[in-house]
């Protein structure tokens, strides 16, 4: 019983749901219809109303371009010619308008340039200002001096080849202490440069004054290897690596006009020198690492007085370097070392006899603190023009970090001098960097 | 016939190097070699030059580096000028005009990326080393890690077309294991969405606003620059007003300091590696973030704050 009474019920609420859609079914078309018409009358006064505002909006675009406003409806746009950028313009002044002044828009001078900006090659100014305390007699230093202001030039050329100017300036004078061309793309894996750039003989020799680890340079290269500029003179480098299953293998082979300071001249144009260098380096774990160098030089002296013997008296030097570098991966801004050491032997044909002068630094720079690094170097080297007479002596260094931009360092030297009492200096540097972030010397 | 079955056989063995050989790829650092491992498989040989628990700013530029790059078909650098160090003279240096800046086997795999931190007005280097493109460490985001995925493997099939569905095939397969991995690790971090923290570099801030953390302060007082006495002072007590208990140290930073201010606030001082390869277990791209996320998600369970 009860269950046909639930039944009767559930049959009852059927009917009347059925019903109730079936009603709602049968009065839909028209409200629907009104609903449609309402719908596209709003539509269309909206399209109306923003079809306004972007005429409007177009117009202003236009004018703010330059260009005279597109008609709001119907008329073709008026677009710049294919070819012909659109001028660049900025709005007249306010208060400018009317008055006799300018109306419309102005045209910006100087704006297509602005983009070409982008391809200044990256800048850079290097401050190296050197302190001098005690007594030389042999080779003074100011008391205080702006030792050089170096200004590096460097981009991209092409494709194929990039460029790097490093102008040197000192308190008087300016030197192009490098400019080459390096050509990084041609075949057999050859790098190129052509230009005046710092020679590969040694380590020393290839280094510019800010990346060196002392003040100074080592008695050895100012007495054998052309004093501080050292071999840096106008030719052409190649380098080529030498594929070997073993180690990294470089052999370098440059000529030179012949011109470096005292160690080379050129009286003629065949008077040209050369360099020869070979690298080998090896990593001997993830920390630590050698790196090997042998590296030959020739070229003519100064020591032809008159035109009558001019090509008899040539200089050849040879060398050896060797560079030792830990430094543990996981504290590498914390600790590391280096040790080098270079050996120079100088062959000079000279009126009176052949010089035979040799020479060599050794040297090892500890970082005991992110900021902090202590040196030490010894230094022995017969002269170049009178292998009899020997200097030698002794650094301590103590350099500190502010950041990777300025550096302050402070050199004790001991000199002692073959034909001079000996000289006891205390030598200290600052040095900084603006512009570009360069490379990192390895 | 011996003879015969031998060169068959030695023709057999040779002729797939006839064929399209394996992609040389090197990279920056070994993220980018292991999310290029996941899109290139066996179609690639990858090798990285920077070691994960090694400071990325700081690599030397040793020559055997350059034996590396002579041989690459691709380079892939970070970018943002994280490499500007070490990079250029090794890419100069390679005589390789296939990985040159600009050539097409170079890839700066920042340029879809969502990068943080990119100054705007003047900046100087007052403000210490900083990085005029924005932050370079944005790789510590699986977004991000999705999208280097895709540049990686829109390159490897521009430079080898016959493999570009196996490329793309595995892009997929990445992607779909990186979204299921992203979506535990989000699920983990959930209960504890604004936790604050210290960190010792600006090397976590996509991570942070990825997993949603809080970074209050910096141990270094401005990038690169290393810590100084007043600046700790400070942030110990900014750390202690708003109850900041965790600091995470990148593995090549010295911890005395870190350590220092944990003892004065009583903060969990992680290191945290924010590369692949910083610590052991972080082997792979998804394990970097396993690591990390276990490590910080038990810290703050141990210190109780939010």
């Amino acid at each position: 019983m009860r269950t046909v009474r639930v039944s009767c019920a559930v049959v009852a609420a059927v009917a009347l749901l059925l019903g109730a859609s079936t009603a709602s079914a049968q009065d839909s078309p028209q409200a629907l219809r009104q609903d449609i018409d309402q719908l596209r009358r709003d539509f269309d006064a909206l399209k109306q109303q923003y079809g306004e505002r972007l005429a409007a909006l177009e117009a202003k675009l236009a004018a703010a371009e330059g260009q005279p406003p597109a008609a709001p409806a119907g008329a073709a746009p008026a677009a710049p010619a294919a070819g012909q950028p659109p001028q660049p313009t900025a709005p007249v002044p306010a208060g400018a308008e009317g008055a006799g002044g300018p109306s419309g828009a102005l045209p910006v001078y100087g704006a297509a340039v602005t983009g070409s900006k982008v391809f200044n090659p990256d800048i850079a100014v290097i401050g190296d200002f050197l302190g001098a305390a005690g007594r030389n007699l042999t080779d003074p230093q100011p008391s205080l001096e702006m030792h050089e202001s170096e200004a590096a030039f460097q981009a991209v050329v092409d494709p194929y080849a990039r460029a790097d100017f490093f102008i040197s300036f000192g308190e008087s004078g300016v030197d192009l202490e490098e400019g080459f061309l390096t050509l990084t793309e041609l075949p057999g894996g050859l790098l190129t440069k052509v230009g005046k750039m710092r020679a590969a003989f040694g380590k020393v020799n290839g280094l510019h004054n800010h990346v060196l680890p002392w003040t100074d340079r080592p008695l050895v290269t100012r007495n054998l290897v052309g004093g501080e500029d050292g071999i840096d003179d106008a030719g052409i480098s190649v380098a080529r690596l030498i594929p070997n299953p073993w180690i990294f293998l470089e052999a370098t082979g440059q000529v030179f006009r012949g011109d470096s300071d005292e160690l080379f001249k050129a009286s003629h144009r065949g008077d040209l020198s050369y360099v020869g260098h070979l690298r080998a380096y090896q990593d001997i774990t993830e920390s630590s690492n050698i790196d090997l160098g042998f590296s030959y030089s020739r070229g003519h002296n100064d020591a032809a007085v008159t035109d009558t013997m001019p090509d008899s008296f040539t200089t050849q030097l040879y060398g050896v370097d060797a560079t030792f570098r830990w430094r543990p991966l996981q504290r590498s801004i914390y600790h590391s070392f280096v040790g080098r050491t270079e050996w120079i032997w100088s062959r000079r044909d000279q009126l009176d006899a052949l010089q035979k002068a040799s020479g060599f630094y050794v040297s090892g720079d500890y970082q005991f603190g992110r900021r902090w690094f202590a040196g030490v170097r010894l230094d022995r080297s017969d002269r170049a023009t009178d292998a009899s007479l020997t200097d030698t002596g002794g650094s301590l260094l103590l350099t500190y970090w502010p950041s990777e931009f300025s550096q302050v360092r402070a050199q004790y030297r001991r000199t002692n001098y073959a034909l001079a009492e000996s000289a006891n200096e205390l030598l200290f540097q600052f040095q900084f960097s603006i512009g570009a972030h360069g490379a990192h010397p390895f | 016939m011996k003879y015969a079955l031998l060169m068959a056989a030695a023709l057999a063995i040779a002729t797939p190097t006839f064929a399209q050989g394996k992609l040389t790829v090197v990279t920056a650092t070994e993220d980018l070699a292991s999310i290029a491992r996941e899109v290139g498989g066996d179609r690639i040989s990858v090798e990285a030059i920077a070691r994960g628990y090694q400071d990325p700013h700081f690599v030397e530029a040793k020559p055997s580096f350059i034996l590396k790059l002579q041989r690459a078909d691709v380079l892939i650098v970070v970018g943002r000028e994280l490499e500007i160090g070490w990079l250029p003279p090794l890419i100069q240096q390679s005589r390789n005009g296939k990985i040159q800046p600009g050539a097409d086997g170079y890839l700066d795999a920042s340029l879809q990326a969502q990068i943080l931190e990119i100054p705007t007005g003047q900046i100087t280097r007052a403000m210490g080393d900083v990085h005029p493109l924005g932050n370079p460490h944005y790789w510590l985001d699986p977004e991000n890690g999705k999208r280097i995925a895709k540049e990686i493997a829109d390159k490897f099939s521009s430079l080898r077309p016959n493999d570009r569905a196996v490329f793309q095939q595995r892009l997929a397969d990445f992607t779909t294991r990186l979204d299921a991995a992203a979506k535990g690790w989000l699920a983990k971090m959930a209960p504890y969405k604004g936790t604050k923290i210290v960190t010792y570099h600006r090397s976590f801030p996509n991570f942070a606003e990825r997993f949603g953390l809080d970074i209050i302060g910096y141990v270094e007082p401005r990038p690169g620059i290393p810590p100084t006495p007043q600046h700790t002072l400070d942030l110990i007590n900014e750390m202690k007003r708003q109850n900041v208990k965790i600091v995470l140290v990148e593995p090549y930073f010295d911890l005395k300091t870190p350590n220092s201010i944990g003892r004065e606030t009583g903060a969990e001082v992680l290191v945290m590696p924010p590369s692949v390869g910083g610590v052991k277990e972080t082997s792979d791209y998804f394990k970097l973030f396993d690591y990390d996320i276990n490590l910080l998600v038990d810290a703050i369970k141990k210190v109780g704050a939010k």
